[in-house]
């Protein structure tokens, strides 16, 4: 056992997959202490010719296993098995069975990811919408992506493309009205990102990142579509 | 009482033909259709013929817990083969449906002792067969 520092994080990842197997990698790239649990006997032994006695054999679910990982003192817990079940269990006890503060789980099944929330799971981390957010970053006409949800706090950061001639293009700041729990944080233009001021001009073209509260999207996106667009026309 | 059994092997269709025996409302929700088999065995009526539920489905969706009954159950027993499955559809039955008495098979006794502390009602058959055995063995 190598002395480790006070300051330095303790990470248990679950499944050495292709997902758990490369997080170790990076994470242990990083300086971190990581221990890295799988089941599948032969995949362990794989993975163990290169992260030698990072990678421990065992099933994840089992408290014991934990246990002889470290989970005590554990600051991040991430689940990345093939199961959804699994995640949600190993997850689930290590925040409330041994008091871990940080989680992060794998939906491998994006049906699955209200039972993640319902159990507490937070956050939870679904490739399928990961990939479903790139897709819509990748296709301007959807005109508004969700960079990040903040589950816990209610709050929601999103991007938004200043349409030509929509209500909002060649306005000051202090001008566009926004409803109540929505705020413009950040102006991207020509690759460049700028915190406004309140007599900051938009323009069409502009990205604009807003933080809000989750539900207020509708009544904000019609304001930045393009004019005579059919979010617009249907108004 | 409308019980549903989640799980129709050894224990779920033992435990759902003694209910409908007793007059209850019986509704039993398993992956595989064969499994049906066992709510029909030694039975002189088929299982439906004698009053009983049953719907095909992964016991994690939504969508069949529903179809079976899940949300005017007042018992839901979850006796898959798997305990990962039995503990979160256990407490899906719970927080989520809120169904007023759910019972769980768990088959890890230091898992199935930790969730009982947290409010799930656990059934361990491991525990009880340490138990036997021991009481058994160690007799004089």
């Amino acid at each position: 056992m190598t002395e480790r520092s006070a300051d330095q994080m303790y990470v248990i990842i679950a499944g050495a997959g292709k997902v758990g197997w490369n997080l170790a990698r990076e994470l242990i790239a990083k300086d971190r202490e990581v221990t890295l649990i799988e089941s599948d006997h032969r995949r362990f032994r794989v993975v163990a010719e290169e992260l030698e006695h990072c990678v421990q054999y065992g099933d994840a679910t089992e408290l014991w296993v934990l246990e002889r990982a470290g989970i005590q003192r554990a600051d991040l817990v991430i689940a990345v098995t093939g199961d959804d079940e699994d995640n949600i269990l190993i997850c689930q006890v290590a925040k409330e069975k041994y008091g871990c503060g940080r989680i992060v789980a794998r939906v491998n099944n994006p049906r699955n990811l209200a039972h993640f929330k319902t159990l507490g799971v937070q956050p939870a981390v679904s490739a399928t919408d990961l990939i479903l957010r790139l897709i819509e970053h990748e296709v301007p006409e959807y005109g508004l992506i969700q960079l990040l949800a903040l589950e816990e706090e209610h709050l929601e950061i999103i991007e938004l493309e200043v349409g030509e001639g929509s209500e909002v293009a060649d306005r000051r700041v202090s001008e566009v009205i926004l409803p109540e729990g929505s705020l413009i944080i950040s102006i991207l233009r020509e690759g460049h990102g700028f915190v406004p001021r309140a007599d900051s001009v938009i323009r069409a073209g502009d990205q604009v990142l807003m933080i809000l509260d989750p539900g207020l999207e509708s009544s904000i996106t019609p304001r930045f579509a393009p004019s005579g667009s059919e979010i617009s026309a249907g108004r | 009482m409308f019980i549903l059994i989640v799980g129709a092997g050894r224990v779920g269709s033992a435990v759902a033909k003694r209910a409908l025996d007793a007059g209850h409302e019986v509704s039993v929700l398993d992956a595989d259709p064969l499994s049906h088999e066992r709510l029909d065995k030694d039975q002189m009526v088929s299982w439906e013929d004698a009053g009983g539920r049953f719907t095909v489905g992964a016991a994690l969706e939504v969508d069949g817990l529903i179809e079976a009954g899940i949300e005017r159950a007042d018992v839901f027993l979850a006796a898959t083969s798997g305990d990962n499955t039995n503990l979160v559809i256990a407490q899906l039955a719970q927080r989520r449906f809120k169904v007023p008495r759910v019972v769980v098979r768990v088959a890890d006794p230091a898992r199935a002792a930790w969730y009982a502390e947290q409010g799930l009602h656990t059934i361990c058959p491991t525990q009880h067969a340490i138990d036997e055995a021991e009481r058994v063995v160690l007799a004089r």
